[in-house]
């Protein structure tokens, strides 16, 4: 029992940061209506971005987790600008094109990025620095929850909150949900939507940002390649809570995280990601469109 | 006319030039994993191959000619190793294969150096399928039984009852040693507890390492490369797992610490050569190590030097580089004395060599004990 219970909070930790990166996929998604595939290198460039800081940060803060903010703001600012800059040389000339010519683009930034980054960072992995103290918070008898997997949650859910807050009552989210709907509609009524696709870019860019130092600091690790395999996961994440919802990719991230977990942990976990992909594989036949993905027919 | 023969003349040029360039020397092949997941591996081996290879040449050449090495990348990725290695058979038509570290990647260049004759020699691939393809394909390395029996024989001499093992599904040289090590252990008389698993690549292991803490073992197995080792033991550390881990030689390389840091202090780990030796032979290769290469070699290094040296050897032995002729002759192989131990290839074209133990102490491999097969 109580390794399952410590089993559910590293499932909701891992859980977490799938949420946050699946988030980006889901927005860009529901306004430009294609896969950016980027998105992982981006979380790689963010927590290379936050170790490359972390000695100036911390000269400036000596606090430990006065540092950790500082560090997940400035990879959140990094990752906003590379986001915006990455949409508007490579996504924007493309806008009208067919869907696919964006897609099989973002799958060359991709590459652009990790490869690149190998060259730029080197091809070795990199211990990434404890930022926080390691102390352990216990919960009853045996279960531990860790101080990154708390500062994993607790950012996660800010960050998610002010989302929520952020497209429901400012005017860029308003502008947000009304390209979402219909693009020409939207420009038609005044909606600047170059502003707001790059601002979505910067959004989505700047959590996975975030993603990425809190990744690395529970991998300890980080090397160019890290971020495919969280990227293409979170995808999958997005597609199951139906990609395009908010909601939808959070709920996504954190059940893939749980399963992921739960799975590891018993004698099965040889096949841990072939069940997990099964699950979502059952999941997808039977609703589609996702977890909270809109069912609506198409209109003929 | 004249302007189609003026804008040919450059190629025509190039070409002559080509032709003229007309290399000298053996050609003998290397595929390694120079970038990638494992690059360090790679590297070490490539390091040790061409000090080799300037020694040899150095003192002569091998039949009054000099060896010439084609080195191909595989990027650590599965799928490029056979490209390379056709590519350095029929297009540079090598004589001789020296490669790769990885199994799984060795496994993948051998069926194509046994069907085209070609003598292969793997520098550091334990699994014992490697050589199992055909008698072309030789190694100058221990194979994974035995080091599974090493580090199984070696926790129950720290005095650990229970033993938990963490395998890479995705590695066929995690799987191998698993394997052995279980056996081993259970046969002198301890007992493995847990049993987990993960895939390469895998960056999480917070749920195969609750589980396995769970299970209160006094020493955990971990049969890992370089590259998730370090992350493993810092996450176990995170979660408060304080019990040593043992694994192989896939740890040999200086990320181990770098990564590790604290973390993998006082772990342990099988390997085929410690660069503290007081060997002769071994002091004086470290020394022409450093005056290279500027830093100190490890297994992998001295591995990559003898799979050279020895093939040189089997041409001198052979009089000829004759692909058949020297495949012969390598498995013709006695008592051959390399910085890695005395090397002679039985009838499965594997040695039989002793490991040595190493423990992380201050962020540096201090030897242990050699045990015997």
């Amino acid at each position: 029992m109580h390794e399952f219970l410590q089993q559910v909070i590293n499932g909701l930790s891992l859980g977490a940061i799938y949420a946050l990166i699946a988030l980006g996929y889901s927005m860009v998604y529901g306004v430009l209506k294609f896969i950016n595939f980027a998105h992982g290198d981006v979380l790689m460039i963010g927590a290379f971005a936050g170790f490359y800081a972390v000695p100036m940060i911390h000269g400036i803060f000596p606090d430990p987790w006065t540092t950790t903010a500082a560090v997940l703001i400035w990879s959140m600012a990094v990752c906003a600008v590379l986001g915006v800059v990455i949409e508007r040389l490579a996504y924007r000339p493309l806008r009208n094109q067919p869907k696919l010519a964006v897609l099989i683009t973002s799958i060359g930034v991709s590459l652009l990025l990790s490869y690149g980054g190998q060259i730029l960072f080197g091809v070795n992995q990199k211990a990434f620095p404890d930022l926080l103290p390691p102390i352990r918070v216990s919960l009853g008898s045996s279960v531990t929850i860790s101080g990154n997997h708390l500062l994993v949650m607790a950012v996660t859910l800010l960050l998610l909150v002010a989302l929520r807050e952020t497209i429901q009552r400012t005017r860029f989210g308003l502008a947000l949900r009304a390209l979402s709907q219909n693009r020409d509609a939207a420009a038609l009524m005044g909606v600047n939507s170059n502003a707001v696709i790059s601002l979505t870019f910067a959004v989505g860019s700047a959590l996975a940002g975030a993603a990425g130092v809190l990744y690395a600091m529970n991998i300890h690790s980080i090397e160019p390649l890290m971020g495919t395999l969280p990227g293409i996961k979170a995808f999958v994440a997005a597609v199951l809570g139906g990609i395009g919802s908010m909601p939808g990719a959070a709920v996504g991230g954190l059940l893939l995280g749980l399963t992921e977990c739960l799975l590891g942990g018993s004698d099965l976990s040889s096949y841990r990601d072939a069940i997990a992909f099964g699950i979502l594989i059952l999941i997808l036949l039977v609703r589609p469109s996702g977890l909270f993905g809109s069912s609506a027919a198409e209109k003929v | 006319m004249i302007r189609r023969i003026v804008l040919l003349l450059p190629i025509l040029f190039s070409l002559a030039s080509c032709s003229k360039k007309q290399e000298v020397g053996i050609p003998v092949g290397q595929f390694a994993s120079l970038t990638g997941a494992q690059a360090t591996f790679g590297q070490s081996t490539d390091n040790g191959v061409r000090l080799a290879l300037d020694e040899v040449n150095a003192s002569g050449g091998v039949l009054g000619q000099p060896l010439r090495l084609i080195t191909k990348d595989n990027q650590s990725k599965p799928g490029e190793t056979s490209t390379a290695v056709r590519e350095l058979i029929t297009r540079s038509k090598v004589v001789a294969l020296i490669g790769e570290v990885a199994s799984g990647r060795s496994l993948e260049a051998a069926p194509i150096a046994q069907r085209s004759g070609i003598p292969m020699i793997t520098p550091a691939s334990t699994n014992e399928k490697v050589t199992e393809v055909g008698d072309h394909i030789f190694r100058v390395c221990f194979i994974d039984p035995f080091q599974g029996t090493v580090c199984a024989k070696f926790a129950r001499k720290l005095g650990a009852k229970k033993a938990a093992v963490l395998t890479d599904v995705s590695k066929d040289y995690s799987l191998g040693l698993a394997k052995s090590f279980k056996e081993e252990f259970v046969k002198e008389g301890g007992m493995i507890t847990g049993q987990q698993s993960y895939s390469g690549g895998d960056k999480d292991f917070s749920a195969q390492l609750t589980a396995v803490k769970a299970d209160n073992p006094d020493v955990i197995f971990l049969p890992a490369y370089y590259t998730e080792a370090p992350l493993i033991i810092r996450q176990a550390r995170q979660l408060g797992i304080t019990v040593p881990f043992i694994g192989g030689d896939g740890w040999d390389s200086p990320e181990l610490v770098a990564v590790g840091g604290p973390a993998v202090e006082g772990c342990y780990f099988s390997n085929h050569f410690s660069n503290q030796s007081t060997d002769p032979k071994v002091v004086e290769f470290v020394k022409a190590y450093r005056a290279k290469y500027n830093t100190d070699p490890d297994a992998m290094v001295a591995l990559g030097y003898d799979s050279l040296k020895l093939l040189a050897d089997a041409m001198k032995r052979a009089g000829t580089t004759n692909p058949a002729k020297v495949t012969a002759a390598l498995a013709a192989t006695k008592d051959f004395v390399g910085v890695t131990g005395k090397i002679t290839l039985d009838a499965h074209r594997n040695p039989n060599k002793p490991a040595v133990i190493l423990q992380v102490k201050d962020g540096k491999f201090s030897y242990v004990e050699t045990i015997a097969p």
